[in-house]
């Protein structure tokens, strides 16, 4: 039951058609938006947890302080990691918009093995503080860091486990419009990681250290 | 009257949907560009705070600070393709109103807690008992 008006505008002869309703749109047209509203959402979770982090980043309660804790070597080769993997996921896109199956394949595949680095770094520096009794529940500095470091660190597991997921479904049903819209989704996701690494490494890290 | 700017209408919208199915791509020199800037912005302040360049602390945090904004700028260019097209201007407008809320809610917090911390202080209650 289509809604259509029928008016003749004034100087015209013939009558002219309104459609009311909606139009159509096709499959997955408001994807890329809603997503970017999703990464949104999640810059103001981060935003509280800096917060947090800014309030409680020097509160040791007389233990360790971030200067004692922090190895910045460590944190540099995780910083590279990340960044490699964000050029990697790149240059996917551009095979992708090639439609080279089989590169988009290797470049995710690299993507992913920088990524897992970065996690296992990360997992290593968690051990460490952890063996040395740097825990979460020994100040309100150390919860603060668990907290953001760990909420960034989680995103990146779950960029991890969508990134093989995605690269099967591309090894299965090749490049198709609802694979690159994924493609696309993940991208904007696993950028968007690394530009909450950059708050991460600055004001945890490198101001962490000169406080 | 209202046929010629409806058809303007129409026709912005299909415009919009041309928008779509390609969300903004980079280039292969785009995510170098990237890419090297990035290097770069990063190297800068690591090298600062481990090389102790710089011996005023005060300059170093600024300089930390200034080159993480640049280089959060230069992601969000280069390798997340912002600009003031890409879904009718939507995600720009998204992101601007996120910047807002989140300079709100972070200065704010900071603000409070701090002066919060400054009132706290066992210094001022003996002051003001005395």
């Amino acid at each position: 039951m289509a809604t259509m008006t029928e008016t003749t505008p004034p100087g015209t002869e013939a009558p002219a058609f309104w459609d009311l309703d909606p139009h159509e749109h096709p499959p997955g047209a408001s994807t890329m938006l809603g997503f970017w509203l999703y990464l949104m959402s999640d810059c103001l979770i981060f935003a509280m947890l800096f917060a947090s982090w800014g309030v409680y980043g020097a509160s040791y309660a007389g233990g360790p302080t971030p200067k004692e804790l922090f190895d910045l070597k460590l944190v540099a080769v995780n910083t590279a990691m990340l960044l490699f993997s964000s050029i990697t996921y790149g240059f996917a896109m551009i095979a992708s918009d090639e439609k080279r199956k089989s590169a988009v394949l290797g470049w995710l595949a690299a993507t992913g093995l920088f990524g897992a680095a970065f996690l296992a770094i990360e997992l290593y520096e968690f051990s460490h503080l952890l063996h040395e009794g740097a825990g979460p529940q020994r100040s309100a500095f150390l919860s603060a860091f668990f907290t953001l470091v760990g909420t960034h660190g989680l995103h990146v597991t779950f960029g991890l486990i969508w990134l093989i997921t995605l690269m099967v479904q591309v090894s299965r049903r090749g490049l198709e419009p609802a694979n690159l819209r994924r493609l696309q989704c993940l991208s904007l996701f696993w950028h968007f990681l690394d530009v909450i690494w950059i708050g991460v490494f600055t004001f945890v890290y490198l101001l962490g250290v000169l406080r | 009257m209202s046929a010629p700017s409806h058809n303007v209408d129409h026709a912005h919208g299909d415009h919009a949907h041309d928008d779509h199915g390609g969300a903004p791509h980079g280039s292969r020199r785009s995510y170098l560009t990237g890419f090297a800037l990035s290097v770069v912005l990063t190297a800068i302040p690591f090298g600062l705070v481990m090389g102790g360049w710089i011996a005023n602390v005060q300059v170093v945090i600024g300089i930390c600070m200034a080159l993480a904004l640049v280089q959060i700028v230069v992601h969000m260019i280069y390798f997340l393709h912002m600009n003031s097209k890409s879904e009718s201007g939507w995600t720009l407008m998204a992101l601007i109103f996120t910047i807002i809320i989140v300079v709100i809610a972070l200065a704010g917090t900071l603000w409070v807690m701090f002066h919060m911390n400054l009132n706290m202080m066992p210094g001022m209650e003996m002051s003001g008992s005395m």
